[in-house]
């Protein structure tokens, strides 16, 4: 087994993105940078250009995410690739097929490229493992997601709204609120910020949606919330997962919301120009009251539009190495 | 071809001026292909008669090397700030050698409209072509070995320049 990043090509190329972890900042910044160019092509009267024409494009979701499945789609219509969806559950792996099995059969039907989501942390890796050892290295994979792991796509996504509003990274003061503990938008986040350079990343929530050892991130811990706003300059609102609570790790949505919901009044402690993100869906009233999410500060639209030009960036990066 | 034996790029500049004049539409827009032929667009813009509107295009995305060379890291966005549809455009390249990158850029401006009538004006015509493609208006011919690159560059007062030097990689 070699010691090099798997996610790294031999010639130090980006071939599989499968987390922000120890990726290098020269590489984030170039999926960045690539993806800027990108914004405009939603503008033109044909909105596609040819880069990946003749590619081949599996959508894998073995755990469903309309809106991911959905913007992938467009971002490889946008290259004109070709996009199979494949509905897993109601496929053969419904019927004992192993996961490394479907992607033996859909390599035979010559994909070049898997999006992958899947319940179970470090799915992607092995597929992309699996790829490299039976000598496919010209197939590539791209998590969208893996249990509790990583999200780097929308990881990337968050740091390119970032940069577009805020310009340094190395300047800045973040504050990620609400559930850190089943959120892996929050971990790849957190570690596409500390790699970019930026100085304080506060997490704020209530002890019982904290990971144990959240601080080994590299964060500032705070569990309140009027205190965690204070003169930050990006406020990241995360969903409160309802899907994912086991037990009673909350009284109420009430409860949580007045804790921390965001609100006009909590927004007032950020700095006057503070951006607002959420990586949606929103449960307004529960994590976001509705005029903060519709307000003039909010940047949770623009999130999605930036974050189709970021996944053109990435699957034409993985496609060329 | 030793440096010296070079023209100077400002002369080829003012004779690829003295061809278009008269001869280009009043109206064509100019389209630089990035970086060099947008230098020499805006330069013929402010020299030329006539009203010219100036595009810019990066042929990125559609050059026929993405599966070879991957995509280069600087792509500009292509700005056109007029209806391609039924308009006159001059495209406008420094170099011309392959043929390829003009390929690329007829294909981009199709994708923005039909336009009713696409010329091309480059500063320097090296001859080495691969595909069916001539310059309608043409500063100056090299006659320069494969293997080296014509480069123009430009100074931070303006002024254009040639050079000569090893292939670094796609034409």
């Amino acid at each position: 087994m070699s010691t090099r990043n798997p996610q790294l090509n031999r010639n130090g190329e980006l071939t599989h993105l499968l987390t922000l972890e120890g990726l290098p900042p020269a590489i984030i910044t170039h999926i960045l940078d690539t993806a800027e160019p990108f914004v405009s092509i939603a503008e033109r009267e044909v909105k596609k250009v040819p880069l990946l024409r003749g590619k081949a494009m599996f959508n894998l979701f073995f755990e469903n995410s309309t809106r991911t499945r959905t913007t992938f789609e467009i971002a490889a219509k946008r290259l004109s690739a070709d996009v199979i969806n494949l509905n897993i559950g109601a496929s053969s792996t419904a019927k004992g097929e192993t996961l490394l099995d479907t992607v033996d059969n859909l390599c035979a039907m010559n994909a070049d490229l898997f999006v992958v989501r899947h319940s179970q942390s470090g799915a992607p890796h092995l597929i992309a493992s699996h790829l490299t050892t039976t000598g496919r290295e010209h197939v590539h994979v791209v998590n969208v997601g893996d249990g509790r792991h990583a999200h780097p796509t929308q990881g990337l996504l968050d740091l390119y709204t970032i940069r577009h509003y805020k310009q340094d990274f190395r300047a800045l003061t973040v504050a990620v609120v609400g559930d850190i503990l089943h959120s892996r938008v929050a971990r790849s986040l957190i570690q596409g910020l500390t790699t970019m350079g930026v100085p304080e990343v506060r997490v704020v929530g209530p002890r019982t949606l904290l990971p144990t050892a959240v601080e080994s991130l590299g964060v500032r811990v705070m569990n309140d919330m009027r205190e965690g706003l204070r003169g930050v300059d990006v406020v990241v609102m995360l969903r409160l997962q309802n899907e994912r609570m086991k037990g009673a790790l909350l009284p109420s949505a009430g409860e949580y919301f007045k804790h921390y919901g965001l609100t006009s009044e909590k927004l007032a402690l950020a700095k006057p120009d503070a951006i607002v993100m959420h990586p949606g869906p929103m449960n307004r009233g529960v994590e976001i009251d509705s005029p903060v999410a519709d307000g003039a500060r909010s940047v949770i639209l623009p999130q999605v539009t930036f974050g189709i030009a970021v996944r053109m960036a990435v699957l034409s990066i993985v496609s060329a190495a | 071809m030793t440096p010296d034996a070079l023209p100077d790029a400002e002369a080829a500049l003012r004779a690829l001026v003295e061809r278009m004049r008269g001869a280009v539409a009043y109206d064509a827009a100019l389209v630089g292909i990035y970086s060099g032929g947008a230098w020499i667009a805006e330069r013929l813009a402010a020299e030329l008669p006539g009203e010219h509107k100036v595009g810019y295009i990066d042929v990125a995305y559609y050059r026929d090397d993405y599966e070879i060379s991957g995509l280069k890291s600087n792509v500009r966005r292509t700005s056109l700030s007029f209806d391609v549809s039924g308009a006159t455009i001059v495209l406008v390249d420094d170099v011309l050698f392959t043929g390829r990158s003009v390929r690329a850029a007829i294909n981009e401006l199709f994708d923005f409209g039909r336009p009713e009538r696409i010329e091309l004006a480059v500063l320097v015509d090296r001859g080495g072509r691969e595909l069916p493609i001539e310059a309608t208006y043409c500063g100056v011919r090299l006659a320069v070995a494969r293997e080296l690159s014509v480069v123009v560059s430009r100074d931070p007062g303006g002024t254009l320049s040639l050079a000569v030097e090893p292939a670094s990689g796609a034409a």
